[in-house]
C-alpha cells in the first residue's frame, strides 16, 4: 500500500497527525530519560582521570549534537518553503527552533559547569565554544526575526534566508576541534572504535535517544499550536472540537 | 552506593546537580511554555469567533 506524503503536507491533516504522534514521543522520551539518568548517574562506574564530574557529558554531548543537527534540519525545512512555497516547511521550522535553541543553551551551561572542574574554568573564547554559542545566537535571531515581522509569508521568508547562511556555521563547530587548536577535545565516538566504557556508552546512548524523542514531540505540540494560529479563519479549524 | 554517596558525587555535586538541574528546569519551562500557547490559541479561536457572531 502506497502512504500519500503529500496527503501530509496538507496542514489540517498534520495538525491531527501531530495531535497522534506527539504523546507518543513524549512517553518514549520520558522512559528513555529515566533510564538514562538511572545508567549515567548511578549504574555507570566513576571516570578514572574526571571523577564523578564525566557524568555531564550525559546530557551535554547529547543537546550539543541534537543543538547542531535540528538546526540543519529547521534550515532544511526553511529552505524547501522558500522554494516550493510550502506553509507547512515554515510553521515546521518556526515550531523547531525554540527546541533546538533551548538544547544549544544547555549545551553551553553544561559545557561550562563540566569545564570548571575538568579544565578549570567555566569559558574560554576558544573555537568549539565560540561557535556554540554563535549558534545559540543564530536561533534567537530567526526567532526574533520571524517574531517581528507582522506578515506570516514575509516573515517565514525573511528568516528562511537568515537561518540558511547562518547554517555555514555548523560544520564550523564540529570541525572546530580539528581546523584549530582548541581546548576542547575530539570525539571519543570514531569510526574506528569507541574508547568509553560499556555502561558509559548505554548511558550516552539512551540519553541521545530521549532527546530526540523529546525534541521531537515538543516540535509536533508546538507545530499544533502554530498551524491553528495560521489557519485560524479556516472551516476546519473552527469545526474543530477543542476550539468549541 | 549509598544515597548520600550518591548525592555528593565525590565533592562534584555542584557541577553535575547544576547542569542536570539546569537542564530539568529548561525542559519544565518549554513544556509549560508550549501548554500555555496551546490554550492562549484556542482561546483567541474562540473569541475570533464569538466577535464575528456578535456582528
Amino acid at each position: 500500500m502506497a502512504i500519500n506524503w503529500f496527503k501530509y503536507s496538507a496542514p489540517s491533516t498534520f495538525y491531527a497527525l501531530a495531535g497522534k504522534l506527539a504523546p507518543w514521543f513524549a512517553a518514549i522520551a520520558a522512559i528513555l530519560f529515566a533510564a538514562g539518568l538511572y545508567i549515567g548517574l548511578y549504574v555507570a562506574p566513576i571516570d578514572a582521570v574526571q571523577g564523578d564530574a564525566y557524568r555531564i557529558i550525559f546530557i551535554h554531548v547529547p543537546t550539543s549534537i541534537l543543538s547542531m543537527f535540528i538546526y540543519l534540519v529547521v534550515a532544511g525545512y526553511a529552505a524547501l518553503g522558500l522554494i516550493f512555497n510550502t506553509r507547512l516547511s515554515a510553521m515546521m521550522a518556526s515550531a523547531m527552533a525554540p527546541t533546538g535553541a533551548l538544547f544549544a543553551f544547555i549545551a553551553l551551561w553544561t559545557g561550562a559547569f563540566w569545564g570548571r572542574p575538568t579544565w578549570g574554568t567555566y569559558w574560554v573564547w576558544d573555537a568549539r565554544l565560540t561557535s556554540e554559542l554563535i549558534l545559540f545566537f543564530l536561533y534567537l535571531g530567526f526567532i526574533a526575526l520571524h517574531a517581528s515581522i507582522d506578515d506570516p509569508r514575509r516573515a517565514d521568508r525573511a528568516s528562511a534566508l537568515l537561518v540558511i547562511v547562518g547554517s555555514v556555521n555548523v560544520p564550523l563547530i564540529y570541525f572546530s576541534v580539528y581546523w584549530w587548536n582548541t581546548i576542547h577535545q575530539g570525539s571519543t565516538i570514531k569510526p574506528t572504535g569507541i574508547s568509553m566504557e560499556t555502561t558509559m556508552q548505554e548511558a550516552l546512548l539512551t540519553m541521545f535517544l530521549a532527546c530526540w524523542a523529546y525534541a521531537i514531540a515538543m516540535t509536533l505540540w508546538r507545530v499544533r499550536s502554530i498551524i491553528l494560529e495560521r489557519e485560524r479563519t479556516a472551516q476546519w479549524v473552527q469545526d474543530l472540537p477543542e476550539a468549541n | 552506593m549509598s544515597f548520600s554517596e550518591f548525592i555528593d558525587m565525590h565533592g562534584r555535586a555542584f557541577y553535575v546537580w547544576g547542569s542536570y538541574g539546569m537542564a530539568l528546569l529548561v525542559f519544565i519551562v518549554e513544556i509549560a511554555l508550549v501548554v500555555h500557547k496551546r490554550k492562549l490559541t484556542l482561546k483567541q479561536i474562540r473569541m475570533m469567533r464569538d466577535a464575528e457572531g456578535e456582528q
